[in-house]
């Protein structure tokens, strides 16, 4: 339960530390009749939709965090027969920081077209990625690595699965950005999606190259 | 000021007429609290029936003859579940997190509306695959709440074939509805407080609330990856928990599995989840105690740091559930040391109630009533907690009725009389109407001493070493025949209590109807939800402008004031001495 216990111990650091930048010390019944709004004076007033995201991002760390902790669990047990990666994961996470780096384009650029194509390329390469995962499971199973052999092969399922839905639950939010950009109403909320895609995609990113990461040495 | 043009968008708010948008696909914070709050409870009653059943054969297991053993653990498990995620879950964090959070923080509504919405029926779909777990072949789990492997997807269990798997899908529908629930909570006192309600002057509900829905946003998670891992199993015929193993004679495919990693996943969830029960109701009660003793909570601040440290000591007490798990005695020792320390804050804030009551100005009021039995009924319960946080306490004690006493104190009563105090003191501005005050104070008195007839000798019955979850206890020598008389006292204590019920459900419903009208504000609160132009709030909440906040919630009883409390949106009066 190491790597689920590291995430709680990073996130009750940033409450205590958020904390007390809200002045959580300050005795309230003697500061009566003081406007001033603590959000201002530090800063820290972000659009909501972003802050609801920040919120979801972290439930989806520890997600991943308790799957990473189970797998450790897990794998000390004698049947553990490691699987071996199929060489095409390597394509995938190029194509998948294509992906992150095309939507970061897309949310830096003022010019329409730039926007445009590049909103396409990102989807265009998330989806490649998808497929490629896809690929990837068929080459185990032609391989003979079937998800109740073996517990490594059904974590290697399970991490994958759940990161591609993720990313497809992405592809959701991406599609209501597409529909702004091209129709051209709600410049403005396209350019908030837009922004919340980029996090969410660098953020998946990390989350695959850990996993990634994780299965190869294992 | 950014946080005014998105807390304050009273022109985007279109108001729906249509009976259908208003009250039914309704995306007013107020309508979605009373839909969650309404299919919690009518989940709760069925909760409540199970565990009557239960009772009727425990108490008269020779006379009656009602249901059979595999429908006494299919109740057990249905009855604990139900309880504790269906009922208390969603009704504190859905219900009173979705009523009081924006009104008490000065906003319009949740920030995400629609999700809001969504959470709610999602939530409603997770209780309807939990209902349908009746009706299908083989009836529900009867794998206990807990849901061990291997036993809860083995043959032989009640509810194997069907009944796990709709209870699973169940339970991550529900997280998914509580994750969409969460986020609007978390993200709405985050974002759309009103100008001047800084995090130290929210008043302890909203902090209880927030804390509890943090703690669920990152600990449901293990829940879901445990119940995806275990349907894997049960569906696929994976290993992740299921060791190999011969069920029937015949020996199944499953090898290797650890039902002990199942454990360690289910009580990561599991222990969070008590304090995602018990943080809202402390909240609430402070604010109940505070505003019915006509005095400022004693000690605002420690309040709210001992809401924040039980929060982060509640991830890292989980293996307390697990001592009889055969793990190393060294995780133990830890875990013993951490249940002992997670005491301190709790003690603290005991401390504050009773010290917040005395010498103050206390109303005997239905909510006053709840407000002083909860503080009753958690020491009770949470000393009994300091037992069995003891390794060498629990070992003897782990399985019998002292368990079942414990937890049914500590987070069965307790926070109900939590529920039914807040909901009688929030009624007046829910409706807009006052319940009977005389069928309140019956009703209370006789569900806190009912309550007591029951739980109390459970404690006894786990000294003498009944076991719990079993069915009958005929031709076990060392349980006498006085356990069986009070096994049969607890059953009429517990059925009475269960039909005193309908004094609560009578009082509401009535009330709304005929009741007297109340008072924009009966109680002389500070907070800012009765402050509001309309009772009951209209769909937005406030005027054309959001009140702003000029002092902490609790100016009770304040000297020199003119009245015995002053609103939190009250500007100070010129001149008035600012206290530094």
């Amino acid at each position: 339960m190491e790597a689920i216990l590291v995430f709680i111990f990073i996130a009750v650091g940033f409450a205590g530390w958020w904390l007390w930048h809200e002045k959580i010390l300050d005795k309230p019944w003697t500061t009566e009749g003081t406007e001033t709004d603590l959000r201002e004076s530090i800063g820290t007033i972000l659009p909501t939709r972003r802050t609801g995201l920040a919120v979801f991002l972290a439930v989806v760390t520890s997600v991943f965090a308790l799957l990473v902790s189970a797998y450790f669990t897990r794998m000390e047990l004698n049947d553990w027969h490691p699987v071996q990666e199929p060489g095409l994961l390597w394509f995938n996470t190029v194509l998948l920081i294509l992906a992150s780096v095309s939507i970061h384009w897309c949310s830096r650029s003022d010019k329409i077209n730039t926007v445009k194509l590049m909103l396409l390329a990102t989807g265009g390469f998330t989806v490649f990625f998808i497929i490629g995962q896809f690929m990837a499971w068929q080459q185990l199973v032609i391989e003979g690595y079937y998800l109740q052999s073996n517990p490594a092969n059904a974590f290697f399922y399970l991490f994958t699965g759940l990161h591609g839905i993720h990313l497809l639950g992405g592809l959701w939010v991406w599609f209501g950005a597409m529909l702004r950009v091209f129709t051209g109403v709600e410049i403005e909320q396209a350019k908030i999606s837009v922004q919340l895609c980029r996090t969410y995609w660098h953020f998946l990113l990390v989350i695959w190259m850990v996993i990634f990461a994780l299965l190869l040495s294992t | 000021m950014a946080y005014v043009a998105l807390s304050d968008r009273g022109q985007v708010i279109s108001h729906p007429h249509s009976w259908i948008t208003k009250y039914v696909w309704s995306q007013d914070h107020k309508v979605i609290a009373i839909q969650y709050g309404i299919t919690a409870i009518a989940v709760g009653v069925l909760a409540l029936v199970l565990s009557a059943m239960m009772r009727l054969q425990l108490g008269f297991p020779d006379t009656l003859s009602i249901i059979s053993p595999s429908e006494y653990y299919q109740y057990v498990t249905m009855h604990g579940m139900i309880m504790v995620i269906y009922l208390l879950t969603a009704l504190f964090l859905g219900g009173f997190g979705n009523y009081l959070i924006p009104l008490m923080v000065g906003a319009r509504d949740m920030v995400f509306p629609y999700m809001n919405m969504l959470s709610y029926w999602v939530y409603l779909v997770s209780v309807i695959i939990l209902v349908a777990s009746f009706f299908v072949p083989g009836g529900p789990t009867g794998a206990g709440w807990t849901l061990y492997p291997p036993q809860a997807i083995m043959h032989g269990t009640p509810g194997a074939d069907w009944g796990i798997i709709l209870m699973l899908v169940s339970l991550a529908v529900f997280i998914v509805a509580f994750t969409m629930g969460g986020l609007n909570y978390v993200t709405t006192v985050l974002q759309a407080r009103t100008r001047g309600m800084t995090m130290i002057r929210l008043p302890l509900s909203v902090w209880g609330i927030f804390t509890a829905t943090i703690l669920g946003l990152l600990a449901f998670p293990a829940l879901l990856v445990s119940a995806i891992m275990m349907t894997l199993d049960r569906l696929l015929g994976t290993s992740f928990f299921m060791p190999a193993i011969v069920s029937m004679g015949e020996q199944t495919s499953y090898d290797g599995g650890s039902p002990i990693l199942f454990q360690h996943l289910f009580w990561f969830f599991g222990h969070p989840e008590v304090y995602i029960v018990a943080l809202p109701a402390f909240g609430l009660v402070s604010d109940l105690l505070s505003t019915h003793a006509r005095k400022n909570i004693f000690g605002y601040r420690m309040m709210v740091w001992a809401i924040v440290i039980i929060g982060a000591l509640s991830f890292v007490v989980w293996a307390h559930h697990m001592y009889v798990s055969g793990m190393n005695p060294y995780f133990g020792f830890f875990f013993a040391t951490t249940t002992l320390i997670i005491a301190v804050p709790t003690a603290i804030k005991v401390y504050n109630w009773v010290l917040t009551l005395w010498h103050g100005n206390i109303h005997l009021t239905v909510p006053m009533l709840f407000a002083i039995g909860f503080i009753f009924t958690f020491v009770h319960g949470g000393l009994t907690g300091i037992f069995l946080g003891n390794v060498v306490v629990d070992l003897p004690l782990s399985d019998t009725y002292f368990v079942v006493g414990h937890f049914h104190m500590v987070m069965g009563v307790s926070p109900i009389l939590v529920v039914f105090g807040a909901i009688y003191h929030w009624y007046p501005k829910m409706t807009g109407r006052m319940f009977n005050s005389a069928m309140g104070k019956w009703h209370f008195w006789l569900t806190f001493l009912g309550t007591y007839a029951i739980y109390l000798p459970m404690h006894y019955l786990g000294f003498l070493g009944v076991p719990r979850r079993y069915f009958a206890y005929e031709g076990i020598d060392f349980i006498p025949e006085s356990a069986m008389a009070l096994n049969t006292q607890i059953t009429v204590a517990a059925l009475f209590v269960a039909v005193v019920q309908i004094l609560f459900f009578v009082n509401i419903i009535w009330s709304m109807f005929k009741g007297p009208k109340a008072d924009p504000n009966p109680w002389g609160a500070t907070t800012l939800e009765w402050q509001t132009a309309e009772t009951p709030p209209i769909h937005g909440n406030w005027g054309p402008e959001l009140p702003g906040v000029y002092r902490w919630a609790y100016d009770y009883s304040v000297p020199g004031a003119e009245k015995d409390f002053i609103p939190q949106n009250q500007p100070p009066a010129p001149g008035e001495k600012v206290v530094i």
